[in-house]
């Protein structure tokens, strides 16, 4: 068991993007509460430009709601999320897109009445002007937007490789398709940082595999990636850096091979006590 | 791509735009009458999205003059149709035909602003009609002589003409929807609902109670009709219903493609989104309060406009005509016709003052009893005063056999077909 | 804004608030509960309350009680209320099961958008109140007095009548017992089974059909009882006394957290309560429009009113 922590041979050196180590998102002593639940107890990591940042944890860790809190939808009760050194807990939530950060949810959530085009065409909107007398009377700017949007969407569609069925109703696609859509529909917004959670759920390993290269493609054109993950092997291969969560605390910050070894990692996963192990 | 219909026969559904999807595929089983009705209800709709451009526009200019001459008697005489007779059910006995015409044509336009409203954004209003008010009353203040604003407070020289009130009667329904919409539009579905309820009962009670400008329910006569007087005083249209009915037939057609533009748009895919998945789509960057607030805006806008349309030929505005049941109407018709769909929204406002009224004239044709005596009470009974309750038995029938409406938009059809897979334990 | 009107018939105007408040707290407590289980606001409910109305009548009717006869002795009185209350229940409980029989049930069998739901309610409504009104031709009908008018209690300015007293005691059991069945027995259990969870529940065997007949039945009983005492209170009935009341017993459950039993009962009250206020503050004439400010504003600093929702909880 102790086998499946271990980093897959095949992972070379740590990235050579995240040794600029310029910071992009910093979760800054954030505690989260519920009534009376704490979902998140004073975490605090750093997320760096252009790195593949990995979260994971046990179930009920608080993955998600760590997550819900960096991009804006629960706002922390102490603490502060910063994107590039600007508070952005509290912010509206198309504030927080526009601002660069972009997301996939956990169970999918597409727009199931529109073909996967339109899907991907609310995500280029994002950043369009376009309003109710622009679009009223045609007017130059809401031409421009559309092409522009149109194009970045058909690009976007070939980039996650489903161009192919673009012109169907989005909850009509095949499960691979429509976990890809949505991560089209999120880069549609021009993020400086992707958090994709769970993109991998229902995967067989050539998915995973595809996927694996998509985010390493994802990387390459310049964004940052955050992901939450189950499947180790993919986690362990495709990241620069994990980060360990267990009932709401950070327990472990560092490369995969570090986080593989750490005993207290094992200790959460597998449920053995710390001096036991 | 075929889906299949709930008793796994084989439905095509055709798609213009894909050019992957299937030639239709027979199946063992021949489809059933049910499918085949489906089919044959959408082959006109396919028959013309099928023509080529320059054909598309002919049927549809040769449509709109058609629509122009529906009011005409000469018309029928000329085409060598009865009049009053069943054959063709449009020219009811006890109503003139241009009379029929308009009233469905300012509901037409009502419903097809409370369409944006309910239909695209999928916000639940239900007090739409107080729109319908602020316009009718804006227009009423502004150019009846008899108007407070005229005789007793001096803030006009002299009553406006129809036409120049218009745009402040929109500019003010809009008003009142942005104001009416910032507070509430928060609110999660149902209580937009009642908020919105209790609005436009609130705008009637301000209407019935309030003296020192709308006059409660001696109401204000002699507005002004549109769009202005002739050099004699006397005003260019008169009592005929006929002018009306263009007069707001323009618009209507003005409006269909005008909120074509807004629904071909970011602004129509921002709608849909915000009604398929309100959060996801705040977090995929649409300023998801910005445009309820603008759906809101545009509907009052409409139903201003609609308002300030009606008093112009109504002549006299009171709080009497401001009842609740209209908004519920207005809502019934777009829900009737297919919400969230512009065909859908005309047919269902035509149908909602058309129904009761042939309701009306089939009781004479039919020679169906006026009255019938019980026990030494007389009832009566008669078509005419029976008529809501059958159009309510006709909603249920409706809602019941046909949700999505009964023109629906090719999306909601299907969202509604594959709603009906979804059925899951205890039924 | 006139107070000295409001201080010096302040207890006047409290006794009529918790008087008029409890019919509106019945009635929505019938709204609330179709809402708690099925996220449906019944519109149709004004109607079945609107029924009770003319059982009442009817009832009183057979008892050769009518606008014009003289007030009977006490004891006949009562026992007419009675009778009253149980064939007005009866006859609401029947008209609710009626609309969701027609109107509700098989479009859930066709698992049809929500706002279908809305459409057919509309209709039933329409339905129900001109078949109504086409029955008794439009015309209010009054009631019969019953109980005499001479205030029960009158201590120090606060009077209270038989009409009122009756009212509100019959409407605290009613509530009471009301909670008692949610609260404390296997079919309310199931009740609020369903109002959590439909699917869970049907597969732990609850039979969800029953338990929304079930519901449609509560309602219907609540509504019956708060017709009958409306009818005294107003002395008339009318085909479409329904809407209005239906409006502010639906706008008091709203106010009181939809979905949430106690929260209808407090919603109710106050409702009751604040309109009587206002009445006094600001003139009779406004009184509807500010039970609506008054709707709007709470809503707006209470999104989900003052108790929140839930009727698997129904509690505070």
């Amino acid at each position: 068991m102790d086998d499946e922590l271990q980093p897959p041979p095949e992972t070379g050196p740590p990235s050579e993007y995240a040794r600029d180590r310029v910071p992009l998102l910093e979760v800054d002593n954030v505690t989260l509460r519920f009534g009376g639940v704490v979902a998140l107890n004073q975490v605090n990591f750093t997320l760096y430009e252009h790195e593949i940042l990995g979260l994971i944890g046990p179930n009920g860790a608080g993955k998600t709601t760590c997550f819900n809190a960096m991009t804006g939808v629960y706002t922390p009760t102490e603490g502060a999320i910063r994107f590039r050194g600007g508070n952005i807990s509290g912010l509206l939530r198309h504030k927080i897109t526009k601002l660069g950060i972009a997301r996939t949810f956990q169970n999918i959530r597409l727009f199931p009445e529109m073909t996967a085009l339109e899907n991907v065409q609310v995500g280029a909107d994002a950043h369009h002007r376009t309003s109710v007398p622009s679009a009223l009377l045609r007017l130059p700017r809401h031409w421009q937007e559309e092409k522009d949007g149109r194009e970045l969407a058909d690009h976007l569609l070939e980039f996650v490789g489903i161009a192919d069925r673009m012109h169907e109703l989005s909850r009509n696609l095949p499960y691979g398709y429509q976990r890809r859509l949505e991560i089209a529909r999120a880069l549609a917004t021009k993020p400086t940082l992707l958090c994709l959670d769970e993109p991998a759920a229902g995967f067989n390993p050539a998915e995973k595999e595809d996927l694996l290269q998509l985010i390493r493609r994802i990387r390459d054109t310049g964004v940052t990636v955050l992901l939450i993950e189950h499947d180790m092997r993919l986690v362990m291969g495709v990241t620069d850096r994990i980060v360990v969560l267990e009932f709401g605390r950070k327990i472990a910050d560092g490369t995969p091979a570090e986080v593989g070894a750490d005993p207290k990692v094992h200790a959460a996963y597998l449920g053995v006590p710390v001096d036991a192990a | 791509m075929t889906e299949l219909n709930d008793r796994g026969e084989t439905l095509v559904e055709l798609d213009k735009t894909d050019k992957r999807a299937p030639a239709r595929r027979s199946d063992d089983k021949k489809p059933g009458v049910r499918a085949r009705v489906r089919s044959a209800w959408g082959a006109p709709g396919r028959w013309f999205n099928g023509l080529p451009r320059p054909a598309r526009w002919a049927v549809g200019v040769l449509g709109v003059v058609l629509l122009y001459l529906l009011p005409n008697k000469w018309f029928y005489e000329y085409l060598g149709i009865p009049l009053g007779s069943l054959y063709i059910p449009l020219y009811t006995t006890k109503t003139d035909m241009a009379g029929v015409l308009f009233y469905s044509s300012w509901i037409i336009l009502l419903a097809l602003g409370l369409n944006i409203v309910v239909g695209y954004a999928g916000l639940l209003d239900l007090g739409f009609f107080g729109f319908f008010a602020v316009g009718a009353y804006t227009v009423a203040l502004l150019t009846s002589p008899e108007s407070k604003l005229l005789t007793e407070y001096n803030w006009l020289k002299s009553p406006w003409p129809w036409l120049a009130a218009m745009p402040l009667a929109i500019a003010f329904a809009m008003l009142s929807g942005v104001l009416l919409g910032w507070p509430t539009l928060r609110l999660r579905g149902d209580y937009l609902a009642i908020v919105t309820l209790g609005f436009a009962e609130m705008i009637r009670i301000v209407a019935k109670q309030q003296d020192w400008i709308l006059n409660g329910d001696r109401g204000i006569p002699e507005v002004a009709h549109p769009p202005g007087k002739n050099s004699d005083g006397t005003p260019i249209f008169l009592f005929d219903f006929r002018p009306y009915f263009w007069l707001v037939l323009t618009v209507i057609i003005m409006l269909v493609f005008l909120i074509r533009n807004l629904v071909r748009s970011r602004v129509g895919r921002a709608w849909v989104a915000i009604r398929e998945d309100e959060d996801a789509a705040e977090l995929m960057g649409v300023p998801v309060f910005r445009f309820k607030l603008w759906a809101f805006a545009m509907g009052a806008a409409i139903g201003g406009m609609s308002g300030g349309l009606w008093a112009g030929q109504a002549n006299f505005v009171n709080s009497g005509t401001f009842s609740l049941e209209n908004s519920i109407l207005v809502l019934a018709a777009v829900l009737l016709g297919g919400a969230g769909n512009i065909a859908g929204a005309i047919l269902g406002g035509f149908l909602v003052i058309y129904i009761p009224d042939w309701l009306r004239s089939v009781g004479d044709v039919f020679g169906l009893p006026e009255s019938i005596t019980v026990g030494g009470n007389t009832y009566d009974i008669s078509v005419t005063s029976l008529r809501y309750a059958v159009f309510g038995v006709v909603l249920i029938v409706v809602m019941i056999f046909r949700p999505q409406g009964l023109w629906p938009n090719r999306r909601r059809a299907a969202e509604i077909e594959h709603r009906k897979k979804e059925m899951v334990v205890g039924g | 804004m006139n107070f000295s009107e409001l201080i010096r018939s302040f207890p006047e105007l409290t006794v009529t608030g918790i008087t008029q408040g409890s019919i509106y707290a019945l009635v929505a407590l019938g709204y609330t509960l179709v809402y708690g289980v099925l996220r449906l606001i019944n519109f149709a409910h004004s109607e079945v309350f609107m029924i009770g109305t003319f059982a009442a009548l009817f009832t009183w009717g057979l008892f050769g009680l009518d606008s014009n006869t003289a007030r009977p002795s006490l004891p006949v009185a009562l026992l007419a209320i009675g009778a009253a209350i149980v064939i007005a229940a009866l006859c609401s409980a029947a008209t609710a099961l009626f609309v969701e029989f027609i109107a509700y049930r098989p479009l859930r069998r066709r698992n049809a958008p929500p706002l279908a739901f809305l459409i057919t309610a509309i209709g039933a409504s329409f339905l129900l109140m001109e078949v109504v009104g086409t029955l008794t031709v439009r015309r209010p009908f009054g009631v019969p007095a019953l109980l005499p008018a001479k205030p029960v209690i009158d201590i120090g300015g606060w009077r209270v009548t038989p009409t009122q007293l009756t009212t509100v005691l019959v409407a605290v059991v009613m509530m009471v017992g009301l909670d008692y069945y949610v609260q404390r027995t296997r079919a309310g259990r199931g009740i609020r089974a369903v109002a959590q969870d439909a699917n869970t529940a049907a597969l732990m065997g609850v039979n969800k059909g029953r338990v929304i007949a079930l519901v449609f039945i509560l309602g219907g009983l609540m509504a019956g009882v708060a017709a009958v005492f409306n009818d005294i209170k107003t002395g008339s009935t009318k085909f479409n006394v329904g809407f209005l009341l239906g409006l502010k017993a639906f706008s008091a459950a709203v106010l009181g957290g939809i979905g949430n039993l106690r929260g209808a009962a407090l919603g109710g009250l106050l409702l009751g309560l604040v309109e009587n206020y206002a009445s006094a503050l600001f003139g009779s004439n406004w009184r509807d429009f500010v039970a609506f400010v008054a709707l709007i504003a709470l809503l707006m600093f209470r999104p989900t009113g003052l108790l929140g929702e839930s009727l698997g909880r129904a509690r505070a």
